[in-house]
C-alpha cells in the first residue's frame, strides 16, 4: 500500500494528464452514444452552420449535430482500435512465447514469415488486402490485427527468449513442468510489464492508423460515424475558415495524447529509477 | 566488410524479390473477386466469365505470376484496369512526384532533428530537453491531417501567406514549385523532427550511460566535448538506422499528407487504385513503395556496417 502511495505521489503531471484523458475517452466509447442528444444520421440544422445554443460544435457538411455524431464515433473508433490490437495480441503473444520456448523450425518459419511482412509498410500492405477484399469492419478489423502481430510477435518472442534462460526457467524445466505451466506460470507474469506499455503503443498506432485509413476513404463506411472519416467529410469547411474538420481531428489527436503521456510515463519511470540506482 | 555489404545486398533483393510473392498474393490469391468488384450489380455467370478471361484471370495463378513478374523487371507493368492506360506512364510522374517532396521534407527535417536530439542529451534534464520533449511527444501524437488542417488555417486560409492546396503541374517555376510544396513539407518536416528527435536523444542517452563516457567525464572533459567526440561518434550507427526508419516513414506518411493537400503523387494515386479495385496499378504502386523501403532498409545496414569500427577492422573470426 505504501508503495502505491508513494508510486502515485511520483506520478509527473504529464502523466495525470495522460490518465485522464484515457479516462475520459474510455468514458466516451461506454457511454457515448448514450449521451448524444441528437441521432448520427439526423439532419437538423444547415450544413456547415456555426456553433448555437444545442449545438455546441455546429452541424456537418450534411447538417448533422458535430456533437452528436462525435459521440457516436467515439465508439467506432475506439472500438475497432480495442478489437483490432486485442486480436492482434491474442495472436502475436502466445505464438512469440511458443517460438521462444519451442525454438527449432517452427521459430524459424515464423520469425522468416514476420520479417518479410515487416519489410513492407504496414499502410501499404493494408491497402493491397483492402483493395482484394474491399472495405468492411471486420476485414477493418482481421487486417490490421494480423498486420499489426508481427510487430506483437516480435516483441513476445525477444522477452520470453530472454526470460526462457533464466536460472528459475532452467529450475522448472528440470523440474519436468510442462508447455502449459512454462507459459502461464514462468513467462507471463515476466513478459506482462513490457507487453503492457507495448500495448498502449500499439493501441496508439492502430488508432492513428484506423482513423488514416477512414480519412483516405478506405476505412469504416458509412452510415458508422468515426473521427477519421467525419475529418475527411468536414475537410472542405476549413477553406472557408470553419473549425468543423478540426473537432474530430483534435479527437483523435487527444486519445493519442493521452495514450502517448501514460506510456512515456510509465517507461521513462522504470529507466530513470534504474539509472539513478547505478 | 565488402563481404558483409555484398551479403547484405543480396539479402535486400530477395525480401525484394518476397514482396513480390506478398504483394501478388495479397492481391490476387485473396478470395476477393476482382471481375465481380468491376460489374458489380449488374455481373452475370456469363459476363463474369467473360470479363475475367479478358483480364488473363482463368490463367493459373503461378503462371500469371511469372508473367507479371518478368513484365515487371523488364519495365512494363501492365495496363490500368478502368482506363486501359499503361500502369508505368502513369506511376512514375507520380513517383517522382512524391520523392521530391519528400526529400524537400527530409532535407531540412533529418540534420533539424539530428542536431536537436543530440543537443536534447547533451542538457539533459535542462529546460531545452524538458521543452523539447513535451513538444516532439505531442507532434508524435498529432495526426498529420489535424497539423495539416491547422497549417491551413493559419498560413493560408486567414493570412493568405500560402496556397491551401500543393496543386503542381509540368512546367512550373522552381520558385512556384517551392511555394505549392511548402505547407505538406512543413507537416511531414514537425512529425519527422519529432520522431528522430526523440529516437536521437534515447540513443545518445544510452550510450552516455557507458563506462568509458563516464572516464571521459572524470577525466574532466566539458560537457560538450564528451557529448560531441565520445558518444556521439558511437551513437552514429544507432543514428543512421533511425533516420532511414524515419525516411522510410516519410514515404509512407506522405500518403496522408497528400490526401490532405491533393498532391499530385504517388501515395494519392494508389488510395484513388484502391478504391477503384484497379488491381495492376495497386500492385504496381504496392511494389514501388515496397521497393523504396526495402532499399531504405539495406542502405542503413550497409552504412551502420560502414560506420561501425568494430566490423570495419574485424580482429579474427569473432567479429
Amino acid at each position: 500500500m505504501t508503495a502505491l502511495t508513494t508510486r502515485a505521489a511520483s506520478v509527473p503531471l504529464t502523466g495525470w494528464i495522460g490518465m485522464a484523458l484515457i479516462a475520459l475517452n474510455l468514458f466516451l466509447f461506454l457511454f457515448g452514444p448514450m449521451l448524444a442528444p441528437y441521432g448520427q444520421e439526423e439532419i437538423v440544422g444547415v450544413p456547415f452552420d456555426v456553433p448555437q445554443p444545442g449545438h455546441p460544435l455546429g452541424f456537418d457538411q450534411n447538417g448533422r449535430d458535430m456533437l452528436s455524431r462525435l459521440l457516436y464515433g467515439a465508439r467506432t473508433s475506439i472500438g475497432i482500435s480495442l478489437a483490432a490490437v486485442c486480436l492482434s495480441f491474442a495472436i502475436g503473444v502466445p505464438l512469440g512465447i511458443l517460438a521462444a520456448i519451442r525454438g527449432g523450425w517452427m521459430d524459424l518459419v515464423l520469425s522468416r514469415l514476420v520479417d518479410t511482412v515487416m519489410s513492407i509498410p504496414v499502410l501499404i500492405s493494408a491497402l493491397v488486402v483492402l483493395q482484394a477484399l474491399g472495405s468492411s469492419l471486420p476485414v477493418l478489423i482481421v487486417t490490421i490485427a494480423c498486420l499489426d502481430s508481427t510487430r506483437v510477435f516480435r516483441l513476445a518472442r525477444l522477452v520470453a527468449q530472454g526470460i526462457n534462460v533464466m536460472e528459475y526457467a532452467e529450475v522448472a524445466r528440470l523440474r519436468g513442468e510442462g508447455l502449459i505451466w512454462m507459459i502461464r506460470r514462468e513467462i507471463l507474469p515476466n513478459v506482462m510489464p513490457p507487453l503492457v506499455a507495448e500495448f498502449g503503443m500499439r493501441f496508439c498506432f492502430t488508432f492513428l492508423f484506423v482513423a488514416g485509413l477512414s480519412f483516405l476513404g478506405l476505412g469504416v463506411q458509412p452510415p458508422f460515424a468515426d473521427w477519421g472519416g467525419m475529418v475527411r467529410d468536414n475537410q472542405q469547411g476549413i477553406l472557408y475558415g470553419l473549425y468543423a474538420p478540426l473537432f474530430p481531428a483534435a479527437a483523435i489527436a487527444l486519445v493519442t495524447i493521452g495514450v502517448n503521456l501514460t506510456v512515456d510515463w510509465m517507461l521513462s519511470g522504470r529507466t530513470t529509477v534504474q539509472g539513478d540506482n547505478r | 566488410m565488402l563481404t558483409l555489404i555484398a551479403k547484405r545486398a543480396v539479402l535486400g533483393v530477395f525480401t525484394l524479390w518476397l514482396v513480390s510473392v506478398l504483394v501478388f498474393a495479397g492481391t490476387e490469391i485473396l478470395p476477393g473477386d476482382v471481375a465481380g468488384a468491376i460489374l458489380g450489380q449488374s455481373a452475370t455467370p456469363e459476363s463474369l466469365a467473360r470479363l475475367r478471361a479478358e483480364l488473363g484471370l482463368d490463367v493459373p495463378a503461378l503462371q500469371r505470376y511469372a508473367e507479371w513478374l518478368t513484365g515487371f523487371v523488364q519495365g512494363d507493368m501492365g495496363r490500368s484496369m478502368a482506363s486501359g492506360q499503361p500502369v508505368a506512364d502513369l506511376l512514375w510522374p507520380r513517383f517522382w512526384n512524391t520523392m521530391a517532396l519528400a526529400a524537400y521534407a527530409g532535407a531540412i527535417a533529418v540534420p533539424l532533428a539530428v542536431g536537436l536530439g543530440i543537443t536534447a542529451a547533451a542538457l539533459r534534464g535542462g529546460i531545452f530537453d524538458r521543452v523539447s520533449n513535451v513538444a516532439a511527444l505531442a507532434f508524435v501524437s498529432l495526426p498529420e491531417y489535424f497539423l495539416g488542417l491547422l497549417l491551413v488555417l493559419w498560413l493560408s486560409v486567414k493570412t493568405g501567406w500560402l496556397p491551401s492546396l500543393a496543386d503542381t503541374y509540368d512546367g512550373m517555376g522552381l520558385a512556384a514549385w517551392f511555394r505549392a510544396t511548402t505547407l505538406p513539407m512543413l507537416v511531414l518536416v514537425m512529425v519527422t523532427t519529432a520522431q528522430i528527435l526523440r529516437m536521437t536523444r534515447t540513443t545518445v542517452l544510452g550510450v552516455m550511460d557507458q563506462p568509458y563516457v563516464e572516464t571521459a567525464f572524470l577525466k574532466g572533459l566539458r560537457n560538450g566535448r564528451v557529448v560531441l567526440r565520445h558518444a556521439t561518434p558511437n551513437a552514429a550507427a544507432p543514428i543512421v538506422n533511425v533516420v532511414s526508419f524515419n525516411i522510410a516513414y516519410l514515404i509512407t506518411g506522405v500518403v496522408l499528407v497528400e490526401a490532405v493537400f491533393n498532391y499530385n503523387g504517388l501515395g494519392r494515386f494508389m488510395v484513388d487504385a484502391v478504391s477503384r479495385r484497379d488491381l495492376p496499378l495497386v500492385q504496381a504502386a504496392a511494389m514501388i513503395f515496397g521497393g523504396v523501403y526495402v532499399f531504405l532498409n539495406m542502405v542503413a545496414d550497409i552504412a551502420a556496417i560502414a560506420l561501425n569500427p568494430r566490423l570495419r577492422h574485424p580482429r579474427g573470426k569473432e567479429a
